[in-house]
């Protein structure tokens, strides 16, 4: 680990994908995530990579499935509208099996919206977002230092099921500075290794094999009886991702627990710090918050919820989106209340506690 | 431990870089810090601010209602957070650009002429190191060594904006001392 530097969620996050290998990075600039473009363009000559300004962010993603056909860990990022541009692309990379890394720092929606924090894109994100069936994993950062952990955790989830990732942050994390710690760069032989992990399927020529066999990148297949195996088998893919990846944060839980909150993110952070105020003055308030939000940790939820518990209460910053998950996971056990905030506004930590006050 | 401060004024006027340097400085001793700026329109122009947090524990929120600190550079920041500082709390102001100061006797007040102490050093744009050099002075947030470290690699670049700088920071902090 290096020293910590202040930086700003957007630049972290770019600074984290370089030192994990990626040397590919194709965006079109839209706020609040254009520091993590401007950082891009500024960084990769300096390491050999290529940065593309698309002209647009179809193009890009489209940038991302040509040079992740190459086997190359490559990046693209944007803002909510910009992400639903790339919803065709990622489903293409999901049908083709092809790994990538794509940042989307959520703004108010829908449509245009505005520019300030919001976690509207929750179904977006976890629920596939393009057509036809697939899942992509989900990443959702609270802080910088773990925003930036998860570029090069994006990569290895991408890399070893041959699948799009997504990180799912917002304005506010992407805006914030907070004191971040990096791991080293990546040495040359490092990123040998990472491209030869591809050389069975991809369309970079191999060196050692002159005549290696010839490798097709597709996403379309007519026969029916083929695509039934091939979306089987994907299928078989997402179970072992569901399997093997949920991750979560127990904050203060207990089996004292009177109260569950549940959040993701932005909202989570905000969460905390009533929490936090509410546990100081006597009371026993539990905080679950999911981290991968697709596969989501529904049995880490459910566990959560202690004999004691009268209530869950769900904070996000949309009308009412992962809430749907977490009534799924408690399973009408307790009832489950949702408090959220849409347009680019945040609930403060005051009004959060007002809230769980409400129903003790 | 926990500080939570806003530093708001006209965008120009350096409250972005009062934020930054304060937590830069949290950080370098140790503290966990968070920096939020307004983004969007406000900032071309209007009035823009920042919330920071320093803190022995992790930053829960970053957002922050009622602030301990506040920092108002004019007039408009006063009517827009003064009210909202915790009872107790420490507002400083600019008294240069903020005419109708603030109606509160439960807080502590610290008014100087930042604008003109900032002229007489030598250049407008030390303004806020004069801000900087007043919070260190009233609270210890912060250590003034450690403050005057971080601005010590403009020593080559830029000698007499470095000097100006220092010079910012000692007034500022005699005048958050001695009141």
């Amino acid at each position: 680990m290096s020293e910590k530097v202040l930086m700003k969620g957007n630049e972290a996050v770019a600074e984290a994908a370089i030192r994990a290998g990626c040397r590919l990075y194709f965006a079109y600039p839209i706020t609040p995530q254009s520091e993590l473009i401007e950082y891009m363009a500024r960084m990769m000559p300096k390491v050999k990579g290529t940065f593309v300004q698309a002209e647009s962010e179809i193009a890009a993603i489209n940038m991302v499935y040509g040079a992740s056909g190459c086997g190359k860990r490559v990046m693209t990022s944007s803002s909510s509208p910009g992400i639903a541009l790339k919803q065709e692309g990622i489903s293409y990379m999901a049908g083709a099996n092809l790994p990538g890394v794509i940042v989307n720092v959520q703004r108010g929606g829908p449509g245009l919206g505005d520019i300030q924090p919001a976690q509207g894109d929750y179904f977006q994100a976890t629920r596939g977002g393009g057509n036809g069936d697939y899942y992509t994993p989900v990443l959702a950062p609270s802080t910088v230092q773990e925003f930036a952990d998860m570029a090069s955790l994006a990569f290895d989830l991408a890399d070893k099921y041959r699948n799009p990732v997504l990180i799912l942050a917002d304005g506010l994390l992407g805006q914030m500075m907070e004191p971040v710690e990096f791991q080293p760069y990546k040495t040359e032989e490092e990123l040998k290794v990472l491209d030869n992990q591809h050389l069975d399927w991809c369309c970079c020529p191999n060196e050692d094999e002159p005549n290696h066999h010839h490798h097709e990148i597709n996403s379309l297949e007519i026969d029916p009886v083929v695509l039934e195996q091939h979306v089987l088998k994907l299928g078989r893919k997402y179970e072992e991702i569901t399997r093997n990846e949920q991750r979560w944060e127990d904050y203060d839980v207990n089996a004292d627990n009177e109260i569950l909150v549940v959040a993701f993110g932005t909202a989570s952070r905000i969460c905390k710090s009533a929490v936090d105020d509410l546990n100081a003055a006597g009371h026993n308030i539990g905080l679950v918050r999911p981290i991968t939000l697709w596969p989501y940790p529904y049995d880490a939820v459910a566990k959560a919820v202690g004999p004691k518990v009268k209530k869950v209460i769900v904070f996000e910053l949309n009308l009412g989106q992962m809430v749907q998950d977490v009534k799924l996971a408690v399973n009408g056990k307790v009832p489950v209340e949702f408090m959220g905030k849409v347009g680019g506004i945040l609930f403060t930590p005051e009004e959060v506690l007002t809230k769980i006050r409400e129903n003790l | 431990m926990k500080s939570e401060m806003i530093c708001a004024g006209f965008g120009g006027q350096g409250v972005l870089t009062i934020g930054k340097f304060m937590v830069k400085a949290g950080m370098v001793e140790g503290k966990n810090v968070s920096w939020l700026p307004s983004y969007g329109p406000e900032m071309r122009g209007g009035t823009a601010n920042v919330s920071t947090v320093i803190s022995d524990k992790p930053v829960g929120s970053p957002i922050i209602s009622y602030p301990d600190i506040v920092i108002a550079l004019n007039q408009p920041s006063i009517d827009k957070f003064g009210y909202n500082i915790k009872a107790g709390g420490l507002l400083i102001y600019n008294e240069d650009m903020c005419p109708n100061g603030i109606d509160r006797d439960d807080i502590d007040i610290v008014k100087a002429p930042m604008s003109s102490i900032a002229i007489e050093i030598g250049s407008a744009r030390v303004l806020n190191m004069v801000a900087i050099g007043i919070i260190i002075g009233r609270t210890g947030l912060v250590k003034i060594e450690t403050m005057l470290d971080s601005i010590a690699p403009l020593k080559k670049k830029a000698p007499e904006l470095y000097e100006m700088n220092v010079l910012a920071i000692e007034k500022g902090f005699e005048i958050g001392k001695k009141l």
